[in-house]
């Protein structure tokens, strides 16, 4: 017993400076090893930065382009919010996003002769109905059978991804385009112009209206979680279910109403690709973007708050469109791949420094001081 | 107590030389000093019984001797020696064996093979016949029957635990730690117990008895050592000391020990009627049986019983938290369908439960969230789907008042509240919801005893009021004092009925032992 010992312990105290000063912290840390590895590159690290956080916040079109990355990880983060809060690990966003797709998508064409005052509404109502009904089954599955909902969730991205890739490569469904090119080249059918949601423009910065309609859903989830009869059921559920059960609330409905509600609302999400921005059912597109997974690490980071997710889904947005405009000859994409994943991994290690702490111990002092408070 | 009387007058301290001394023990946790300057001293062949209240820091220094704990200051010696425990095999070598509340027996396997597990130098191949001999020679040694081939499931849990003394002494130790062994014993069994450590004692073990049963204290040991506040407070003499004066340099005042109060007012009508009920336990086998009971108003009626025989499935049958397989509970004439928490909570049934941490509150929830956690289903602290925020703080603040929690603030997570605290808001929740029937379950589990006199008065203050209170507990000494009729449950089954004021203690443990 000579050399030191390394412990994590848990904090008996979190401190509320610790929330702020701990992100900031990780981010220094991300930073400076990033310089580091920039430097070991040869490229100057100062000047790196300053093009990063132009590119993503203060150039021209840079916000605009940032809201658009940030919009779909709103939807998905909000998705993970929701269900984390009440620890149902939905990790199934993804799919329920791409139901979210397929179904406003669906609508879209079926109402094309309509005017947008019929189309967009619809493209939402459909669009989170597709998604909770596809968080349905694990949320079925968990509420009835005590099915691991992760998994269930995690199973089903799959399926809805083959789904997605049938209606538009392997089928002839309404959804693919039966044009002579469309043949040829496999597509999503064109929306009418009228299933474009609206843009707003303040000053230079194009606010796309899925942004807007995350930033009411965030309003919604945060009464809904701190000022409702069914937030206060599901904060007791989420942290002793026994205690739920014993002050007679219905565990079981609300399990598979949490689920559904985290559905829709990344179905929303996929809703909102299909009107702000992506026009057509973009199976390849949506699939390579991994919101639903994105989502999920917004949330953890905004610690479940859904305001600060979608602060976190902005800062996440802005980064991965200053990924997109760095990139070039001079600058690897890997190069881009490197810098976002450090910023990350800092982010959400440092998360570990909020509730533990490390201590390290001279010899002979074996004890474990956490078992005080036990 | 006769008993115990007899037993001092013969009981002698042992003059021998020191088996362990603990000097000096100082052992710090964050905010908070467990062990304070402790010093400690168990002669060769005696009963030491090591007492104190809940978080007085017996635990903490029995888990410095056993290795568990490294002392922050203070030395330990061993036979004489000085020695440096760095974990608790150091401590197994020195000769210190310990008997947990929650025994370490692998079930499928007999007493023979378990003792054989335990041991450090048991031969590549067992040899089952040396094994059966070995476990006899000891079984007899200590005066304790046990059939050495039997599965550890087909024993009682008196006989587990003959099982665990077995396998500290066959592993060498020298010192035996008990910690409270009494818990999971009828009176009966206690005795026994009692008997086997005296036998240890005289062939020259030293035995360590944590507790805070004042009766235990004077039944078994030579000697004791009071522990306060993670100080010691003094070691005397048995024989010298008397359950009062121990009581006292326990809790650190002058305390009146519980006597029981019959009370004057009459008991009313038939609120609470079970019939019949059966229903399964966690591990699928009926752990309730064709349970029968009656609960008037006004009337406090105790459920005795060694723990596990179906004490916990039949306040979870009556509350609704566990489905029943037959059987009907109605509640002042009203039939309950069963299996539904809040229909049984609508038809005024109040439930303190035995986890009162994780099932009588949500821990990290504020005192106010959890002072509404039944009621906000109601009227006034709700508008529509939403909470009204203020008046459910409101009604926090005034649930603290009245019942004198300490807490800084309604917005404080109940987890940090003192079991006493703690259970001072599950009861002030249960009451404000105005109950007919009241279903307690060790409603004083690990409670000091300021804590526990102010439990039992808020008990008997509601059946004063009429409502009626079925009392689960453990503590036979509880049910006796609060009780005005006592059932005794055994496997599941209610197995006789006793009034109160005439039942003894005896005939009690008998009953909880499934002797009719």
């Amino acid at each position: 017993m000579t050399r030191p010992a390394v412990r994590i312990e848990r904090r008996l105290v979190q401190h509320r400076w610790l929330a702020v000063v701990v992100p900031l912290a990780s981010l220094a840390v991300a930073f400076a090893a990033i310089g580091l590895v920039l430097a070991i590159t040869g490229h100057a690290p100062w000047a790196t930065f300053r093009r990063l956080f132009d590119a993503a916040f203060l150039a021209d079109g840079a916000l605009s382009n940032t809201l658009v990355s940030a919009t779909p990880l709103a939807f998905t983060g909000l998705a993970a919010a929701v269900a984390f809060r009440m620890r149902l690990f939905n990790i199934g966003a993804e799919g329920q996003l791409y139901l979210g797709a397929i179904g406003a998508s669906g609508i879209a064409l079926l109402f094309a002769g309509q005017s947008s005052v019929v189309i967009v509404p619809a493209m939402i109502v459909v669009g989170a109905a597709a998604g909770a009904a596809w968080a349905a089954i694990p949320g079925v599955l968990r509420a009835f059978a005590h099915t691991n909902e992760i998994i269930t969730s995690l199973m089903l991205n799959y399926c809805a991804a083959l789904l997605l890739n049938y209606l538009i490569f392997d089928s002839q469904s309404y959804w693919r385009d039966d044009s002579a090119t469309g043949q040829l080249f496999p597509q999503g059918k064109m929306l009418a112009d009228a299933a474009s949601w609206p843009v707003w423009t303040i000053g230079s910065i194009a606010i796309p209206f899925g942004f807007v309609v995350g930033l009411t859903v965030a309003a919604v989830v945060w009464v809904l979680y701190a000022r409702t009869r069914f937030g206060f059921e599901a904060q007791v559920i989420a942290d002793s279910p026994r205690a739920a059960r014993y002050a007679g609330m219905r565990t079981r409905r609300k399990i598979l109403a949490v689920l559904c509600l985290s559905g829709a609302v990344a179905g929303v999400g996929g809703a909102s690709q299909m009107g702000d921005f992506r026009h057509i059912l973009d199976a390849r597109g949506l699939q390579q973007a991994n919101y639903g997974y994105t989502g999920i690490v917004v949330a953890a980071l905004a610690r479940f708050n859904p305001f600060a997710t979608l602060l976190v889904a902005f800062l996440l947005g802005g980064l991965e469109n200053a990924g997109y405009t760095l990139q070039g000859a001079d600058f690897p994409s890997g190069l881009v791949g490197v810098m976002q994943g450090l910023i990350l991994f800092a982010m959400l290690g440092g998360e570990l420094l909020v509730r533990y702490r490390i201590v390290i111990e001279r010899p002979g002092r074996i004890a474990a001081a956490a078992e005080a408070s036990a | 107590m006769e008993t115990e009387r007899a037993y001092q007058a013969t009981a002698a301290v042992p003059s021998g030389t020191a088996a362990v001394v603990m000097r000096g023990i100082t052992k710090r946790f964050p905010g908070i000093v467990a062990n304070d300057d402790v010093t400690f001293e168990v002669a060769r062949g005696e009963v030491h019984a090591l007492l104190g209240e809940n978080g007085a820091g017996k635990t903490t220094l029995m888990n410095v001797l056993t290795g568990l704990y490294h002392p922050d200051e203070g030395e330990i010696e061993i036979g004489g020696q000085l020695i440096e425990l760095h974990s608790p095999r150091d401590a197994i070598d020195a000769g210190i064996g310990m008997v947990h509340q929650h025994f370490r027996l692998v079930e499928t396997l007999t007493v023979a093979e378990n003792i054989s597990l335990s041991l450090r130098d048991r031969p590549f191949v067992l040899s089952r016949r040396d094994a059966v001999r070995e476990v006899q020679r000891i079984a007899e040694a200590l005066h304790m029957p046990v059939d050495p081939e039997a599965r550890i499931w087909q024993l009682s849990v008196g006989e587990q635990q003959r099982v665990e003394i077995m396998k500290a002494v066959r592993s060498g130790s020298q010192v035996l730690i008990l910690d409270e062994p009494t818990a999971v014993l009828t009176p009966q069994e206690a005795q026994s117990l009692f008997e086997t450590l005296r036998v240890m004692a005289a062939e020259g073990h030293s035995v360590i008895v944590i507790t805070h049963k004042l009766h235990e204290v004077m039944a078994v040991s030579h000697r004791v050592t009071v522990l306060r506040g993670g100080r010691k407070i003094a070691t005397v003499r048995t024989a010298e000391a008397t359950v009062e004066s121990l009581a006292a340099m326990m809790v650190g005042r002058d305390i009146e020990l519980e006597q029981r109060q019959d009370r004057s007012s009459p008991v009313g009508e038939e609120v609470l009627r079970a019939d019949g009920l059966t229903a399964a336990g966690d591990r699928g086998f009926d752990a309730l049986r064709d349970v029968s009971l009656v609960v008037h108003a006004g009337e406090v009626l105790g459920v005795a019983g060694v723990a596990g025989n179906g004490q916990r499935e039949l306040a979870e049958a009556i509350t609704g938290l566990r489905p029943l397989a037959a059987g009907v509970v109605t509640v002042d004439g009203r039939k309950l369908g069963g299996g539904d928490p809040r229909e049984a909570i609508a038809a005024g049934v109040a439930h303190v439960p035995e986890d009162r941490l994780h099932t009588g509150v949500a821990p990290s929830l504020s005192i106010a969230s959890n002072v509404v956690l039944k009621s906000y289903r109601r009227g006034g602290v709700t508008r529509g789907p939403f909470l009204l925020l203020r008046r459910i703080r409101d009604r926090a603040v005034e649930l603290i008042r009245r019942y004198d929690v300490r807490a800084t603030s309604p917005e404080v997570p109940a987890r940090v509240l003192s079991g006493g605290n703690l259970q001072k808001v599950v009861l002030g929740r249960e009451f404000s919801g105005r109950p007919k029937v009241l279903v307690v379950a060790a409603p004083t589990r690990g409670l000091d005893v300021g804590a526990i006199e102010t439990v039992h008065d808020y008990l008997r203050e509601a059946a004063a009021d009429g409502v009626a209170v079925l009392l689960i507990s453990e503590d036979l000494d509880e049910v006796q004092a609060l009780a005005d009729r006592i059932v005794v449950m055994y496997e599941g089954a209610i197995v006789g009925e006793r009034d109160a004021r005439t039942a003894t203690t005896d005939e009690l443990g008998l009953l909880m032992a499934g002797v009719r």
